[in-house]
């Protein structure tokens, strides 16, 4: 039912209030809590949706924060960390998913939709005028409402 | 009986809907002043039966009918007044009929304020708002009845979400219906020019308010939205890249852009065919927004089904709206006559690259919504695209839109001088380098995306100060003709230079707030101090206070600054029994420049209470931004040359 | 350059055309990671006394079905009598994730005990190296104590009859 009422509104981010981690959890060391908060931030919380293990109040993003500051505690790299929860939930909890075969159109994508965008660009710009056609008559009556309005810039 | 009228009312508009596509067009088609002229009173009478049925679900939710279904869903007696109100729109059926509403004013307004548009135009833009009536009225009559009785009635509602009870929410989904409906408007007016095969300068200039109106009521619902999650949601985050905002952000975007290339149109009588497929694809962007947030193709959990034939409808609705208007484009947009060929160092080349930044930044951010769904359907695995994509690919670019924004405007049409340009924005280079240098010395050398945020808000916010300079001719020539200037300056130019200034705001805001925020997570108990960046505060414990339908643990803090004092600030969280659910209600204290921000969590049952506590930078900016952007956009609105109706009244005066 | 104008029309059948496909499929579920690979190293204390605990050993041998299941959740209730029957057929094993013990002995009291070992595992751990993200979730091992499926949420006879018993069959085989 919550989800119908959310379905509706554009806007709904997340669907629990209050960010999520306990004082309690923080590490003492601050130099490994940043790195815990920083991979907290890039793993989703897999139960709810769109949301990071970081925000989320859900019982299985508290356990994975702890799994993730208990392996930095152990000193494990942060490569390391990602892989081993990508072992026992897949790609799916990286919200920054690794580039593959099967993402490269996502990571390259928007690089070569620019390049093909400027490409398009440089070939209208070079087109040569002999392309443009001549005008189309406009009939009297659309001349003279176009004339009109076009007064009024010139007018004010 | 009443919500019975409001059905009729909606039956009715289906029926005038109906006649609102074919008749205008056949008459359009055939030169029939008689059939063409009937668009305008359709435009009327659909407005007056949507808005009755409208006033017939509003009726149900403040007299607490709870023999309505909806009503029942999700309202309840203990609600207050305001959100009883807006609980209309608080729900899936209430909200399409919102949506059908603002679709019938904007119809409407065409009607009554396109008073100077040739007839043959009025009636075709008319009818295709019609043929976009028909199919949501179809939608909501079929699927989605807001008007559905259930007996027996329940004794009493349960209750609108609590999340939706909230000030900024309650007013969130007007503004973003205004804009995503108002570039329906756009949509048929690119639609109308396809049939006519014809595109000139008062094209784009009748297209241009209507894209500027929908635009800057888009950025005040995506800023409300923001502004909730920033206060609601309980960890500062005002911005969460999730399916659900980029629904929103995609049109925006497209929709800037589509003003930016109307400018083209109107000026060099060029990139016709681009404008109108921008036309196209802002409201098409919409439609497909509504299909992601209503089908459950993206955000569904593994909860209940959404009644799949919503989405199956509204996939219909895209394949005939979309997938119609580009037909159509594909087949008349070659005739169109070509444009004007120009230089690329000139304003409109500067707005070419506007439009290409834009338009790529929409396709990334809809690459980066859509790729779950693409890979799933290959059976390639799952995979989640969060923050970390949309950061390191849509972010950047944007840096170089950034960039040509304060370059831009100072060149001229057709040719322009680029170093005289850049020549005259040295002071804009120097603020740029001087907010870089000083953010990099206190940050120790690390800040680097921090510095080179607000230095890329600096070099707008002085380019844009100067471009604003110079057409006043301020200090350059004596004041009182620099005041002259002012008189006759255009709105629009005025609206141009706000809206950029408004946007070297925000990207100060959002760069701030998100990079120099500071966190403290602890438990507190009643007496104890904590200190964040100058300020200490006292927490005084936790009181139950009760609000009309909710439980709420209040919590006090005195907050003093250096021994004076400076506030008191009393976060909340609340329980709503109906809907047994606990939300957050953070106490912000802002000096607008930066809001220091408490929120109290859950008791460990011994006197200790998690309490989170931030200090955000500038964040007060980002909003404050927005606004400022979407004031732009309504002074430019009313400019004289844009305002719709006054070409004619002008001439009827001068007769 | 005419073909040019027929881009965006393309692109869109092709974006519509995932819309479609996409209606049909649930973004929610989620395959395992550890499909077609051993189930993880672990080895849980028993909950019933007479009844044995459960350990990355006792997969091998016969396809077995492991129920990740808790008192606490709901839909476990409302798969229960599917699992009493289906525990007819063949071998289930409970694996009872983050429960209290005496709330969970009650449930089978309450409710039978349709699982032939059932392992304990009160802080989840075993359960995330499973990669459980919500109860219940139901995976199929094989013979070689390999995973070859994952159900996630509450087993129907529809589920039992589509893929459930033709699997079990084929990796009895």
């Amino acid at each position: 039912m919550r989800r119908l009422v959310f379905a509706l509104l554009l806007f709904i981010a997340a669907a629990l209030p209050a960010a999520a981690i306990r004082p309690d959890e923080i590490l003492a060391d601050p130099a490994l809590e940043v790195r815990a908060r920083e991979l907290g931030k890039e793993l989703r919380c897999l139960v709810c949706q769109n949301q990071s293990i970081d925000d989320s109040e859900a019982d299985l993003a508290r356990d994975l924060r702890k799994i993730v500051r208990e392996r930095l505690v152990a000193g494990d790299t942060d490569p390391a960390i990602r892989t081993y929860l990508v072992a026992r939930y897949g790609d799916f909890v990286r919200l920054d998913p690794p580039l593959r075969v099967a993402t490269a159109v996502l990571w390259f994508g928007p690089a070569l939709i620019l390049v093909l965008g400027a490409i398009g660009i440089a070939v209208f710009l070079r087109r040569k005028p002999a392309a443009t056609a001549a005008p189309a008559a406009l009939d009297s009556n659309d001349r003279a409402r176009l004339e009109r309005v076009l007064a009024e810039d010139d007018r004010r | 009986m009443i919500a019975e009228l409001g059905q009729l009312a909606l039956a009715l508009a289906l029926i005038v809907a109906i006649a609102q596509s074919i008749v205008p067009l056949v008459g359009a088609a055939r030169g029939d002043a008689a059939l063409t002229a009937f668009a305008r009173p359709a435009a009327y009478v659909q407005l007056a039966a949507v808005a009755a049925a409208f006033l017939a679900l509003a009726y149900a939710y403040v007299t607490s009918d709870f023999s309505v279904a909806t009503v029942a869903r999700n309202s309840h007696t203990s609600m207050p007044l305001l959100y009883r109100l807006t609980g209309v729109w608080g729900n899936h059926e209430g909200s399409m009929l919102l949506w059908i509403l603002i679709l019938a004013l904007m119809s409407a307004a065409v009607a009554s304020f396109g008073a100077n548009l040739p007839d043959g135009l009025r009636a075709r833009v008319l009818a295709v708002q019609g043929m976009i009536g028909v199919a949501f009225l179809t939608f909501i009559l079929f699927t989605s009845n807001p008007f559905t009785r259930q007996f027996p009635a329940p004794l009493d509602g349960r209750e609108l979400n609590p999340l939706l009870q909230d000030p900024g929410l309650a007013f969130h989904p007007p503004w973003l219906y205004l804009g995503y409906v108002g570039f329906s408007v756009a949509f048929s007016f690119a639609v109308a020019a396809l049939i006519e095969g014809k595109v000139d300068p008062a094209w784009a200039r009748w297209v241009r308010p209507w894209t500027l109106f929908a635009w800057l009521s888009l950025t005040i619902g995506i800023a409300l939205g923001s502004w909730w999650a920033y206060y609601e949601l309980g960890w500062g985050g005002w911005w969460f890249w999730d399916p659900v905002e980029n629904a929103s952000f995609m049109p925006w975007l497209i929709g800037a852009a589509l003003l930016h290339s109307a400018v083209v149109v109107e000026k060099r009588d060029a990139l016709k065919s681009w404008t109108i497929l921008l036309a196209l694809i802002a409201f098409s962007f919409s439609l497909i927004g509504t299909f992601l947030v209503r089908s459950g193709v993206l955000t569904s959990v593994h909860a209940f089904a959404v009644d799949p034939a919503r989405g199956v409808f509204i996939l219909m609705i895209l394949f005939a709206a979309i997938g119609g208007s580009l037909t159509l484009y594909a087949w008349r947009a070659p005739m169109l006559k070509a444009g004007g060929l120009f230089q690329p160092l000139s304003r409109e080349g500067a707005l070419v690259l506007n439009n290409l930044l834009l338009a790529t930044g929409a396709a990334t951010v809809l690459l980066g919504t859509l790729y779950p769904l693409f890979l799933d359907v290959l059976g390639a695995g799952k995979v989640s695209v969060g923050p970390p994509y949309f950061n390191s690919t849509f972010v950047p670019l944007m840096i170089p839109l950034v960039v040509a924004m304060a370059i831009g405007p100072l060149l001229s049409w057709k040719r322009a001088d680029i170093a005289g340009a850049i020549s005259r924005l040295a002071a804009a280079g120097i603020a740029t380098v001087a907010v870089i240098g000083i953010v990099l010395y206190a940050s120790g050398g690390t800040g680097f995306i921090a510095a080179l945020g607000l230095g890329l808000a600096a070099w707008l916010f002085v380019g844009t100060m100067i471009e604003f300079a110079e057409r006043l001719r301020l200090f350059r020539a004596p004041l009182a003709e620099s005041y002259d200037r002012w008189r006759h300056l255009p709105r629009s130019a005025l609206g141009m230079s706000v809206a950029h200034a408004g946007m070297a705001i925000a990207i100060a805001g959002m760069t701030a707030s998100t990079l120099f925020q500071a966190e403290q997570i602890l438990a507190m108990r009643a007496g104890e101090v904590v200190s964040m960046r100058g300020y200490d505060l006292r927490f005084e414990g936790v009181i139950q206070a009760n609000g009309p339908n909710y439980q709420a643990e209040r919590a006090r803090f005195i907050v003093t600054s250096g021994g004076k004092p400076v506030t008191v600030l009393a976060p909340e969280r609340r329980f709503y029994p109906v809907q047994r659910q606990q939300t957050t209600e953070a106490a912000i204290h802002t000096t607008g420049l930066a809001d220091l921000y408490v929120v109290v969590g859950d008791s460990d049952g011994k006197g200790a209470w998690t309490v989170r506590l931030y200090h955000n930078p500038l964040v007060p900016w980002i909003w404050a931004g927005c606004l400022i952007m979407a004031l732009g956009g309504g002074l430019s609105l009313t400019d004289r040359r844009l305002r719709v109706g006054a070409p004619k009244q002008r001439l009827a005066a001068a007769e | 350059m005419r073909w040019l104008f027929l881009a965006p029309l393309l692109l869109f059948a092709i974006v519509a055309g995932y819309f479609a496909v996409g209606l049909t499929r649930d973004p929610g579920t989620l395959p395992s990671a550890l499909l077609d690979k051993p189930a993880p190293d672990f080895d849980l204390p028993p909950l019933l006394p007479g009844k044995p605990g459960l350990a990355t050993a006792d997969l091998k041998g016969a396809p077995v079905l492991v129920n990740v299941w808790a008192s606490w959740c709901v839909p476990c209730r409302a798969e229960h009598p599917v699992l009493t029957r289906l525990g007819r057929e063949v071998p289930i094993f409970g694996l009872n994730y983050k429960d209290k013990p005496e709330d969970a002995r009650r449930f089978l009291v309450e409710l039978g005990d349709p699982y032939r070992r059932i392992g304990v595992d009160p802080s989840g751990r075993v359960g995330i190296d499973w990669g459980v993200y919500g109860v219940p979730e139901t995976y199929i091992v094989d013979a070689e104590g390999r995973v070859r499926h994952r159900h996630v949420g509450p087993l129907t006879d529809r589920v039992v009859a589509e893929t459930i018993r033709p699997l079990m069959k084929s990796l009895a085989r």
